[in-house]
């Protein structure tokens, strides 16, 4: 950065290399927490997976009767199910849903977290207490059987409006978090000289408090994906959401209705969707670890 | 000796009595607060459900009124009246007056009838399934919360051993995967792969034709059918508590407390329970409120698995069928009971620990 600077007009040859460093400088700070790395790598895995793969592997719905339960194989990397139909074509095909609305869910609960998490911290008074007794409210209140009773009154057929409802409802840990966090940075020394100094409260929440909140946004974010691919998944499973199309849920929620989980030969059908739920699950909750060494500036000095 | 008496009581009155009266306030206070936190958030779910049914676009009632004309050809104020009998709701009164009633109706128990086993009260049919949920979620997380405190001891005493090591990977794998995918995988490994056990045989909540009593055959039969549930439970929690405890006991090793005790030349027993598990043992009960409400959350989830009779299979299947007033009631039933279980926890806490009545009550 400081080189281009230097140099006046940054050409496209230094943004590279400042963005190829910056990629090295992640991946370095990544890999000092093993654990995390390899959750990362999972992560990273199953979301070129889910969206590259598709171009790769092709999906053949038709029924096949001569190859049902077959065992995995060069042909079959997973098997085949019920219906003779490769089960590796549809893992590969099934994870876009799923990503998208954790993805989307995540997003906007996050968002939801930091904005009025911040503002109830910061702004304090009647304001906090009236965001305090609503997280409170919507914390106490059993989540997934609230869900569970919305998809009885809402037709929830579209993925950005099951996202949306996901969103609404997953907030509230986060936003104490996040609330109690910025109590903690108000009362640090180089933020009261900020104030001190008069310099703006634009320049005091994006300069001096979110840039030291950083690796507790994007570990909330994290979070309230697996929170949403939890509710999402365990919705589809009950069969409370009419969803059609490829899905590792649909995959699990029709090796389900249909018994077949009860045939010993169902052993792969049954455990590729829900391993890749599990794994997934699991990735995301250990790449956190190293996320916190990346943005947690703290720990990066130190250690 | 006149003089004495004048100048003596200036001193006591305006310092010693109202210490006594703010104690007593703050004590007071907590109480106060936190129970009428807990009514305040019913009060907030019980108008949420009814506005919920009565003022959604495709609401319950105005559905059920129209597959009764379809169904059975009934006239329309036939319909209407037979819906408001079931849904226990005037349907001519102002929306407020509705309220007022459906209020009035809850606090006497009244949840009006099933739609599909006509006459059958919906308190009723809570009744007789809600006590399995508390059962099998109660058990659970009692056995859950004490062996992770356990282990979470001995991980922190034993702290980078191989015991240390492995039960840590365990517990983050346990704590990060979806409860209902441990319920699935026993199923299927013991289940149907390994055949240790007949998943088919332990259905229900009892065996047909059991007679419930005090006598060993049903409590037998009842730990039976309630075992797989028990132990999905205790798996998919048992990590969070081991992981927040080691973390907790860690802290605590290093307190003053910890190391006068020691100095003191006490028990090393007597240190391990009274000095340190029982203090870092706090941290966990602010958890257990919110682990409450996860799981009985997720029980609708793992009674579908295991086909175990208890209120989440009730509310999912008042959810499939339709059947408004079950489903309206039942939901109602599993929040109060998670904000009563979540006011027993905090109330626990501030047992064992008497800051949180100064502090946070404050």
């Amino acid at each position: 950065m400081t080189h281009a600077a230097l140099m006046g007009e940054p050409t496209w040859r230094d943004v590279l290399e400042n963005f190829l460093h910056s990629i090295t400088t992640f991946l370095r700070l990544m890999a000092r927490n093993w654990v995390g790395f390899i959750g990362f790598l999972v992560v990273i895995g199953f979301v070129l997976l889910a969206l590259v793969g598709p171009y790769f592997v092709e999906l053949d719905l038709k029924t096949n009767v001569s190859q049902i339960y077959q065992t995995p194989s060069w042909k079959h990397p997973l098997g085949t199910d019920h219906q003779g139909r490769d089960i590796w074509a549809q893992i590969v095909h099934g994870g876009k849903d799923i990503l998208y609305v954790a993805f989307l869910a995540g997003l906007i609960s996050t968002l939801i977290a930091v904005l009025f998490g911040s503002l109830s911290a910061l702004v304090g008074g009647t304001v906090d207490s009236i965001i305090m007794t609503i997280t409170d409210i919507v914390l106490t209140i059993p989540q997934f059987p609230l869900l569970a009773v919305l998809a009885g009154f809402v037709r929830l057929n579209s993925l950005t409006l099951l996202a949306l409802l996901l969103a609404v409802l997953g907030w509230p840990t986060l936003l104490r978090a996040v609330r109690s966090q910025v109590l903690s940075l108000k009362e640090r020394d180089y933020v009261e000289a900020a104030v001190a100094l008069d310099m703006g409260l634009r320049h005091i929440i994006f300069s001096e408090i979110l840039p030291n909140m950083m690796s507790y946004i994007i570990i909330s974010f994290t979070l309230a994906m697996t929170g949403a691919i939890y509710a999402q998944v365990g919705l589809i499973f009950l069969g409370l959401v009419p969803m059609s199309g490829q899905n590792w849920a649909v995959m699990i929620q029709l090796a389900w209705v249909r018994g077949a989980i009860f045939f010993k030969d169902s052993l792969y059908y049954i455990m590729s969707p829900v391993l890749a739920i599990a794994f997934f699950q699991l990735g995301l909750v250990s790449m956190t670890r190293s996320l916190e060494e990346v943005f947690n500036p703290r720990l990066r000095a130190g250690v | 000796m006149l003089a004495l008496t004048t100048s003596a009581p200036a001193i006591p009155v305006g310092v010693a009595p109202p210490r006594t009266s703010l104690w007593t306030r703050i004590i007071r206070n907590f109480w106060v607060r936190r129970t009428t936190k807990a009514i305040f958030t019913i009060f907030v779910v019980v108008s949420l459900t009814f506005f919920l049914v009565r003022l959604m676009p495709a609401n319950p009632i105005e559905v059920y009124i129209n597959s009764l004309i379809e169904q059975f050809g009934l006239p329309y104020d036939q319909a209407r009246n037979q819906a408001a009998a079931l849904f226990a709701i005037d349907l001519d009164a102002p929306l407020f007056l509705q309220y007022l009633s459906y209020i009035r109706s809850l606090l006497r128990g009244d949840l009006g009838t099933s739609l599909l086993s006509a006459g059958t009260p919906v308190s009723s049919i809570i009744l007789r399934f809600l006590p399995w949920t508390i059962f099998s979620v109660g058990t659970g997380l009692l056995i859950s919360f004490t062996l992770g405190i356990v282990l979470g001891m001995i991980m922190a005493y034993r702290r980078e051993s191989v015991v240390d090591h492995v039960l840590s990977a365990l517990a983050s794998v346990l704590s990060s995967v979806p409860n209902y995918l441990i319920a699935m995988m026993l199923v299927v490994f013991l289940g149907v792969q390994w055949k240790w056990v007949d998943i088919a045989a332990m259905r229900g909540s009892m065996s047909p034709g059991m007679q419930p009593g005090f006598h060993l055959a049903f409590i037998k039969d009842v730990l039976y059918h309630a075992s797989l549930p028990i132990l999905t439970y205790v798996i998919t929690t048992i990590g969070t508590w081991m992981l927040t405890m080691k973390s907790s006991t860690i802290s605590t090793l290093g307190e003053d407390y910890v190391t006068v005790a020691k100095a003191r030349g006490l028990p090393e027993r007597r240190i391990t329970t009274a000095y340190v598990g029982r203090n870092a043992a706090l941290p966990l009960f602010t958890q257990l409120t919110i682990a409450i409400g996860f799981i009985v959350g997720g029980s609708l989830l793992i009674e579908s698995i295991f086909v175990y009779q208890g209120i989440g299979l009730v509310l999912l299947r008042s959810i499939t069928q339709r059947d408004y007033p079950v489903m309206q009631g039942v939901f109602l039933i599993i929040t109060i009971s998670v904000i009563v279980a979540n006011l027993l926890a905090d109330v626990l806490y501030s047992r064992l620990d008497p800051r949180i009545k100064l502090g946070k009550g404050e």
